[in-house]
C-alpha cells in the first residue's frame, strides 16, 4: 500500500496543454484508439520467441505519438510510477512458477516463470505509457465529452463529471486540513494519530456530502430534472478516425509481423 | 492495488467486464432507490471524498502507513450500490488520468474493488449488525469487520481469477497464502481506519451514515432534513 496514490497534485496536473495533431484529436477517437492498442498488447502471445521484439515495436509506436504529441520522456516516466506495488508481483512469477528451472545469478529461477514475469511487465508498462500519453493529450473534461459519446450510461457521466469538477475542491479541503494539523506541530507517527486523522476524514466526508446537497440544491432551482443538457456534438469524419486508429492498427501491423517472421 | 493490463488473459479479462457491467447496471437502478434524483451530484461528491481520502496517508504500525480502499466505509455511509458506483467512477478516473490500473482490466478492478470489497464488507457488516448489540459500538464494530473481510477476500478472488487464466504457472497456494497473508494486514490497517473515520461521522451526523439508520430513533433532537436549506415549519412555540 505503501505511500497512497500520490495524486496530490490534482486532476489536472497529468494534462499537458497544447495544440499538437494528437492533443486536437477528438476524445472518443483518442478513447477507442487508447483501449484497442492496449488490447493487442495484452493479446501478444507469452510464450513466443519474437515476443520481446514485439513489445520493442509497440514501444517505438508509443515514442513516435509521444514525439509528435510534444510530451518530453520524462513526463512519461512519471507515469510509470503507478506500476510500482505490480512490479514486485511480477519479481516474485519466477521464484514461485513451477517448470523447468534455470540458474540466474546463483537464484533457482523458473523458466516459464521468467518468461511471464517479463512478460507482464513488458505489457503492463506499454499500456500504462499508452494511457499516459491519453492523459496528458486529454483534459479531464474532455474525456468526459468522449466518454458520453461512446454512451457510456447518462447518470455515471454525471457522477463522473461532478467527481472530476470536485475532486480538487475535495482536495484542497484535506491539503487545507493538513497543513492546519502540521502547523500545530501534528506528525503521524503511530497508530495513535488515528484519533486526529479519523475525525478528519470524517469531517471531510461530512463537508463534501453537505456540498453535494447545497450544488444539488442550486442545481434544482436552476431546473434540473435529473440530466444534464449537452450541446451539439460535432461530426467526426473519417479522416479523424483513420489519425486515432493509425496507432492500434500499426500494433496490429506489428503483431501480424512477429508472427509471419518468427 | 489496481489490476494492470496484461495479468490475465482475454478470455478472464472478457468475463470480469462483463461481471462489472452487470453490476453496475444493477448499482445504477438500486442507487435511485438510495438517492432518489439526487444520485448524481451525491455520488459525485462521495466519489471526490474517497478519492480525496485515498490520498491520506495512516501510520499503521512500525513507521509503515496506508492509505484507505474505501468500498466497506462507503457502503456503509451512503449505501451498498452507491458506494459501487462510487468506487467504479473513482477506478475509471484513476485509470483514465492516471493510469492507475490497466484499461482493459477495468471491469477486472471493478469486480474486485467495487462489487467484491463493497458486497463483502456491506454483508458481513448486515449480517454482524443483526447480531451484535444494537448501538453505537455494535456498528462500528459490524463495520470494522466488513472492512477487514473485505480486503483479503478481494485479493483472494483476484488469485482464484489468475488460477482461471493467469500467465504463469505458479503453485496457486503459495500465491494465495503470500498475497492472503500480506491483505490481512492491509485488512486490518483498513478497519482500523475505517472504525475511526465511522465513528467520527457518527458522532457530529449520525443522520448521515445509512448503515446505522436504526439508531436514529435514540435521539432526542429532530432530524435535519434530507435537503438542507428548507425553511422549518413553525411550530406551536415559535409562534407565540
Amino acid at each position: 500500500m505503501g505511500a497512497g496514490h500520490g495524486h496530490g497534485a490534482g486532476l489536472a496536473s497529468m494534462y499537458v496543454p497544447g495544440a499538437s495533431p494528437v492533443h486536437r484529436l477528438e476524445p472518443h477517437t483518442k478513447l477507442v484508439a487508447v483501449l484497442a492498442f492496449a488490447l493487442v498488447v495484452v493479446l501478444t502471445p507469452v510464450h513466443a520467441g519474437w515476443a520481446p521484439w514485439a513489445y520493442a515495436g509497440f514501444l517505438a509506436l508509443l515514442l513516435g505519438v509521444a514525439a509528435v504529441a510534444g510530451i518530453r520522456p520524462g513526463r512519461l516516466l512519471r507515469g510509470l510510477v503507478v506500476e510500482v506495488p505490480f512490479v514486485f508481483f511480477a519479481l516474485l512469477l519466477p521464484v514461485v512458477s513451477r517448470g523447468p528451472r534455470t540458474e540466474v545469478l546463483g537464484l533457482s529461477l523458473s523458466e516459464s516463470g521468467l518468461a511471464a514475469g517479463g512478460s507482464i511487465l513488458a505489457k503492463a508498462t506499454l499500456s500504462v505509457l499508452a494511457a499516459t500519453l491519453l492523459a496528458a493529450t486529454t483534459d479531464p473534461r474532455a474525456l468526459l465529452r468522449g466518454l458520453d459519446r461512446l454512451r457510456l450510461p447518462a447518470v455515471l457521466v454525471q457522477i463522473l463529471t461532478f467527481m472530476i469538477r470536485y475532486a480538487d475542491v475535495v482536495g484542497g479541503e484535506l491539503r487545507r486540513m493538513k497543513v492546519a494539523r502540521e502547523s500545530r506541530g501534528f506528525r503521524a507517527r503511530r497508530v495513535g494519530a488515528l484519533k486526529v486523522l479519523g475525525p478528519a476524514a470524517g469531517s471531510l466526508f461530512i463537508r463534501s456530502y453537505e456540498r453535494g446537497e447545497r450544488v444539488h440544491l442550486a442545481m434544482l432551482s436552476r431546473g434540473y430534472t435529473g440530466r444534464l443538457p449537452t450541446g451539439p456534438v460535432a461530426v467526426v469524419g473519417s479522416r479523424s478516425w483513420a489519425a486515432a486508429l493509425s496507432l492500434p492498427l500499426a500494433a496490429v501491423a506489428v503483431l501480424g509481423a512477429g508472427s509471419l517472421l518468427g | 492495488m489496481h489490476v494492470p493490463d496484461g495479468y490475465l488473459d482475454a478470455a478472464t479479462t472478457a468475463g470480469t467486464a462483463a461481471v462489472a457491467a452487470a453490476g453496475v447496471a444493477l448499482a445504477l437502478r438500486g442507487a435511485r432507490r438510495e438517492l432518489d434524483e439526487r444520485t448524481a451530484p451525491m455520488a459525485g461528491l462521495t466519489a471526490a471524498f474517497v478519492f480525496a481520502v485515498q490520498m491520506m496517508n495512516f501510520p499503521i504500525a512500525y513507521g509503515t502507513s496506508g492509505h484507505l480502499i474505501g468500498g466497506a466505509l462507503t457502503a456503509v455511509l451512503v449505501g451498498p450500490w452507491t458506494a459501487v458506483l462510487c468506487m467504479t467512477v473513482v477506478l475509471l478516473v484513476q485509470a483514465l488520468v492516471f493510469a492507475d490500473g490497466g484499461l482493459t482490466a477495468l471491469g477486472t478492478n471493478v469486480t474486485l474493488m467495487g462489487l467484491v470489497a463493497v458486497g463483502v464488507g456491506y454483508g458481513a457488516f448486515r449480517l454482524l449488525r443483526a447480531v451484535l448489540p444494537a448501538g453505537r459500538t455494535g456498528v462500528l464494530a459490524a463495520a470494522g469487520v466488513g472492512a477487514f473481510l473485505s480486503v483479503p477476500v478481494a485479493a483472494l478472488v483476484f488469485v482464484g481469477l489468475f488460477g482461471l487464466g493467469g500467465v504463469a504457472d505458479v503453485s496457486l497456494t503459495s500465491v494465495a497464502a503470500a498475497m492472503g497473508g500480506v491483505h490481512l494486514l492491509i485488512g486490518l490497517g483498513e478497519a482500523a481506519i475505517t472504525v475511526a473515520v465511522l465513528g467520527a461521522v457518527l458522532a457530529v451526523r449520525p443522520d448521515l451514515v445509512r448503515g446505522a439508520r436504526h439508531l436514529q430513533r435514540a435521539t432526542t433532537l429532530a432530524p435535519r432534513p434530507a435537503t438542507a436549506g428548507r425553511p422549518a415549519a413553525p411550530t406551536a412555540v415559535d409562534a407565540r
